[in-house]
């Protein structure tokens, strides 16, 4: 079982999270604009590297925050984990009016 | 019967401490301290049980949990299969019988407890030998926190079996100081009788631990019987020490031939003289040293015979000095003996291998065997380390660790004293510096093994006196697989090279010792057989966890019965137990089914709860349906981007049926929205899918979206849902919410209502339909739910108000043609396919709206939800059931689609089903067949709304 440092609430067990495939995948700003292949690469294709791999993770069963990982796929080593909230980045806490 | 074969002192046993047992219904007596084989072998009992499929005997052959042949099962209340003997502790009253590779699963409920614990440490040591005693305490003095782990009930691994002398002391001594100075340690924790059976990523092991086996096979009120640690550590220190290899000859298997490093541990540790007449056959200089303490036990050692031409000058002479004949170069070729060896047959090798003189027979009853030793790298490969075949040492060891881990003693194939505590010192040290607490290694002190062993002779296979490798049927390559050279050879004349091919077709290492200690012996064969000019050319077979069997009753722990899973029951369920209802598990969630009266089938009561709800009024607890709050000043935007059908501008207290999809414009769930406030709406999910949808939720607002400003909360526990349906259902509404105006007019189908109910409760009503007939949903505080749902059948009483459960449920909203989505759907399916192209806006963007117009989500063929009638109106379709075009077709055919759900309708007076059909809805009034066991059944496809098509009901 990975050990994996949420960046909000440190190093928990893999049992807590879960998986979220690569990341930087981002979604189409105009997907109406794409391409039937364009499309169906966002939908269905993935890299699947022997080595550093970015993935995303959500801490499904303690903060509920989603963050990203580069987790080593042969040895699992975990190389960096870090937020994509702008909270954790230093950023404004977004205002809820 | 007397202990004929125990010596009269000596050894960790507890001559105070007398223990009666029987084995195969024969009464014998042990000491405390014994082992079960230990004690057999005290009473000269070395034969167990006959072998698996050749039935041949077999013996006692080790002293520790690479036996291969000493299986028993032990009785008890519930009685333990396939537990080895040599791993047994003796205790007063012990019943065992030998098993011939086969246990008996004992159907008796178990009522011992096993548990588990989860725990964090700087540094965890496997194995409490000497390499791994210096290990831990060189750890613990830097202040590390520190978990040593070991197998047997008292520490000191190896030396518990030798005579060896640590700075000029019995070992025992500084064993002892060890113990005192580890377990005064705060944050040193000892678990002995524990077994590391796994090593998985990041540095998580699990440790079986035997907290009450030795004590009887009752349960210990108040302590578990087992306990499986789940260990997280910074660093590991494997010292799990060495296995030694018995030796590929014709005969090896005959009772009596045994391990000579377990007729040390028999001699000295337990006390036992397994042989009076022995003969000692080694292939390295670890093997004298049994030679000397069978001697000095009063056993007259017939011969020593060591592969090696030129042994070293000190050994041999040694050997000889103690009245030992030495045969150099030589080997064991046969054995002699019925169901003990009585003799064995001696030959010279020459450089190849192959017997280049006269053969002897030396009389004997004990031949102890050293083929060499393989560092027990069980663990180290389960974690992902590498080996490497050392020619010097004649073994594999570990090369290139591949996690936080380090190999030391014997695991590393270091086999001297010296080597071992100054390698464990080094490494604890290490370790303790890792997890932060610098410091330096202790000195080693002096012992009386400094000296590594002189370079070994394997013999991977010992020729038979005549005939090839194809004739060797009684050269023994793995004892519990009855698995001989011969097999083997057939192997690789059928083709096979790889060893995992080679110990899937021969069956070696795959019995419950998974090839223990004689894995590396098997790949010396094979090498040999191939003409490879070492077994590194070979390689090992994976070696997998569990590192010994452990029994499910401690992988399961308190996960038992009404623990093994969580049970969510809602605020009214005392009620449905109550009332006698039938429940079924929808995930987590225990649901009323069906609600029957005395005597009443299952059919007579969903007929009578569905014609209530059709007719007068029923009533159904609908609190587990997910129920998330959305809120935030983008809710509506937000909300408008996940579903494929706006809800920005829905009016406040308005409610909205919506469909979400996944990217590739599946169906993902669907459920009703309400809009509480301009910035707060609550989300009703599908009851199993609730925490799916809300993951879903947090993944698009936090990775893609993350200038909305909107939250989401899980209050699915908060409020209680009471679901009032039918004509009458009015009434009853109006008889609970008397401020309420329940006109049609003033409380219209899909709009909200907060009131105050005649019992004071605050309560949400709302005006949703799943069954297409007038109802209205009560929600309260979860607090109130039993009490309002109480009131509820005291309002409806007088107009017969019926509680139904969920097949009722199913029922009328299949007649409606409602999909259940995970029911009528599998992830394949999109709006469109069920025929919802009006919840599909084409106005705005949403997840899924772009794939729409791939070209297989745009086909007209695809698989579309349609009703199904049989011809026949009393058969039911079974769910799951494939349909096809021709009832003649000759199977394979191919399936046009399957039924989703199936049901008998009171309403309609007849049976119906829902089916996913290709172009389905181009097909309507056509005849499919359903091809099943039992017949084929002919039924004509119709629309999927079969019940008040127009929905002339809903307003009551
Ligand atoms: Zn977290």
């Amino acid at each position: 079982m990975l050990l994996i440092a949420c960046p909000w609430c440190g190093e928990r067990d893999e049992l807590e999270f879960h998986y979220g495939g690569q990341a930087h995948v981002a979604y189409p700003a105009d997907p109406e604009g794409l391409s039937d292949a364009e499309w169906g690469e966002y939908l269905f294709v993935r890299d699947n590297p022997k080595g550093p791999f970015a993935e995303r993770w959500s801490h499904a069963a303690g903060c509920r925050r989603w963050f990203n990982v580069v987790r080593h796929t042969v040895t699992h080593q975990i190389l960096a984990s870090q937020s994509n909230h702008p909270v954790a980045a230093g950023q404004p806490k977004p205002v809820i009016a | 019967m007397t202990q004929s074969h125990r010596l009269p002192d000596g050894g960790r046993v507890d001559r105070s401490a007398p223990l009666r047992f029987t084995f195969d219904g024969v009464a014998y007596t042990g000491l405390r301290g014994d082992t079960l084989a230990s004690a057999l072998l005290a009473n000269g009992v070395l034969h167990v049980a006959p072998s698996l499929y050749r039935r041949r005997p077999r013996g006692i052959a080790t002293a520790g949990a690479e036996e291969p042949n000493a299986l028993v099962q032990v009785d008890g209340p519930c009685s333990e299969p396939m537990l080895l003997a040599t791993t047994i502790e003796l205790y007063e009253g012990l019943s065992a019988a030998g098993l011939a590779g086969l246990g008996r699963l004992d159907p008796t409920p178990d009522q011992a407890v096993h548990d588990k614990m989860h725990i964090h440490t700087d540094v965890l040591v496997v194995g409490a030998g000497p390499a791994g005693l210096a290990a831990a305490l060189a750890a613990g003095r830097c202040g590390a926190r520190v978990v040593l782990v070991d197998d047997q009930p008292e520490l000191g691994g190896s030396l518990l079996a030798g005579r060896e002398s640590i700075d000029g002391r019995p070992a025992l001594d500084w064993v002892a100081e060890a113990r005192t100075e580890l377990a005064a340690q705060v944050d040193t924790r000892i678990l002995t009788r524990s077994t590391a059976i796994g090593y998985h990523d990041h540095n998580y092991l699990l440790v079986a631990e035997r907290r009450t086996d030795h004590l009887g096979p009752q349960p210990v009120p108040g302590i578990s019987r087992q306990r499986l640690w789940h260990i997280r550590a910074r660093r590991v220190v494997l010292a799990t020490g060495a296995h030694e290899r018995p030796m590929v000859f014709a005969g090896n298997d005959l009772p009596g031939v045994m391990s000579a490093a377990a007729v040390r541990a028999y001699l000295n540790r337990y006390a036992v003289l397994p042989g009076r007449r022995p003969v000692v056959l080694t292939t390295n200089d670890h093997a004298y040293a049994t030679a000397l303490d069978l001697v000095a036990a009063g056993a007259q050692v017939a011969a020593l015979v060591d592969t090696r031409p030129e042994p070293p000058a000190d050994l041999v002479n040694s050997a000889r000095g103690a009245g030992i004949e030495v045969h150099t170069g030589s080997a064991v070729v046969g054995t002699r003996g019925h169901d003990r060896v009585s003799a064995v047959r001696i030959a010279e090798l020459d450089a190849d291998d192959v017997i280049s003189g006269p053969v002897r027979e030396v009389a004997c009853d004990l031949l102890a065997v050293s083929g060499g030793w393989s560092p027990a790298v069980h663990l180290w490969s389960q974690s992902q380390g590498t080996t490497r075949y050392d020619d010097d040492l004649a073994a594999f060891v570990p090369a290139q660790a591949a996690q936080n881990v380090v190999s030391v003693g014997a695991a590393l194939g270091v086999l001297d004293l010296a080597g071992c505590l100054g390698g464990g010192f080094a490494a604890g040290v290490e370790a303790a510096d890792l997890a932060g607490f610098p410091s330096t290694a202790p000195s080693v002190p002096p012992t009386s093994v400094d000296r590594p062993p002189a370079r070994p002779r394997p013999v991977w296979l010992v020729p038979g006196e005549t005939g090839d490798p194809s004739e060797w049927s009684d050269h023994f390559v793995d004892l519990q697989r009855d698995a001989t050279v011969a097999d083997v050879q057939r192997a690789i004349r059928a083709g096979m090279r790889s060893v995992e091919h080679i110990k899937r077709y021969t069956t070696i290492g795959t019995a419950h010792d998974q090839g223990k200690a004689s894995g590396v012996s098997a790949t010396g064969v094979i090498a040999r057989l191939l003409g490879a000019r070492s077994p590194g050319e070979v390689g090992t077979t994976t070696y997998r966890g569990p590192y010994v069997p452990v029994s499910f009753a401690l992988l399961a722990g308190r996960e038992r019965g009404a623990l093994f899973d969580p049970v969510r029951t809602t605020a009214i369920h005392p009620w449905h137990v109550e009332h006698g209802a039938v429940f079924e598990n929808v995930g987590q969630w225990k649901r009323p089914w069906y609600y029957p009266r005395p005597g009443e089938s299952t059919a007579a009561a969903v007929e009578r709860e569905c014609r209530a709800a059709r007719e007068g009024v029923a009533v159904m607890d609908a609190s587990t349906l997910g129920k998330i709050d959305v809120i935030g000043p983008d809710a509506g935007e937000f909300l408008n981007r996940v579903y494929t059908n706006a809800f920005a501008k829905l009016a406040v207290n308005s409610a909205r049926y919506g469909v979400m999809c996944r990217a590739d414009g599946m169906v993902l769930d669907d459920g009703v929205t309400l809009r509480l406030a301009a910035d707060h709406y609550i989300m009703t999910t599908t009851t199993g899918n609730a925490a799916g949808v809300l993951d879903w939720l947090e993944e698009w607002l936090q990775t893609e979206w993350p200038e909305l400003r909107v939250r989401f909360t899980s209050v699915t526990e908060q409020w209680a849902t009471v679901a009032v349906v039918g004509p009458r259902s009015r009434e009853v509404i109006a008889a609970l919410a008397p401020d309420l105006d329940v006109s049609n007019d003033a409380f219209p189908f899909m709009t909200a209502r907060e009131t105050r109910l005649a019992s004071g409760v605050a309560a949400r009503i709302c005006r949703i339909s799943f069954s297409g007939e007038l109802a209205f949903e009560i929600n309260v505080a979860g607090w109130y739910g039993l009490a309002t749902w109480e009131s509820v059948i005291r309002a409806g009483g007088p107009l017969g108000i019926t509680p139904y459960g969920t097949e009722t449920m199913h029922v009328l909203r299949a007649e409606k043609g409602y999909p259940i989505i995970g029911q009528d759907t599998d992830g394949t399916v999109t709006p469109q396919d069920l025929g919802m192209e009006w919840v599909v806006s084409q106005r705005k963007p949403f997840i899924g709206k772009r794939s729409f117009r791939r070209a297989d989500t745009a086909r007209g063929d695809r698989r579309q939800l349609v009703g199904v009638l049989p011809a026949d109106p009393a058969v039911l379709l079974p769910e799951g059931a494939q349909l096809v075009a021709d009832a003649e077709a000759s199977v394979p055919t191919r399936a046009l689609g399957h039924v989703t759900s199936s049901y008998r309708s009171a309403a309609l007076g007849r049976t119906f089903a829902l089916a996913l059909v290709a172009g389905g809805r181009e097909r309507l009034g056509e005849t499919v067949y359903a091809p099943l066991p039992d017949g084929v059944i002919a039924a004509t496809i119709t629309d999927p709304v079969l019940y008040d098509p127009k929905g002339t009901r809903r307003d009551g």
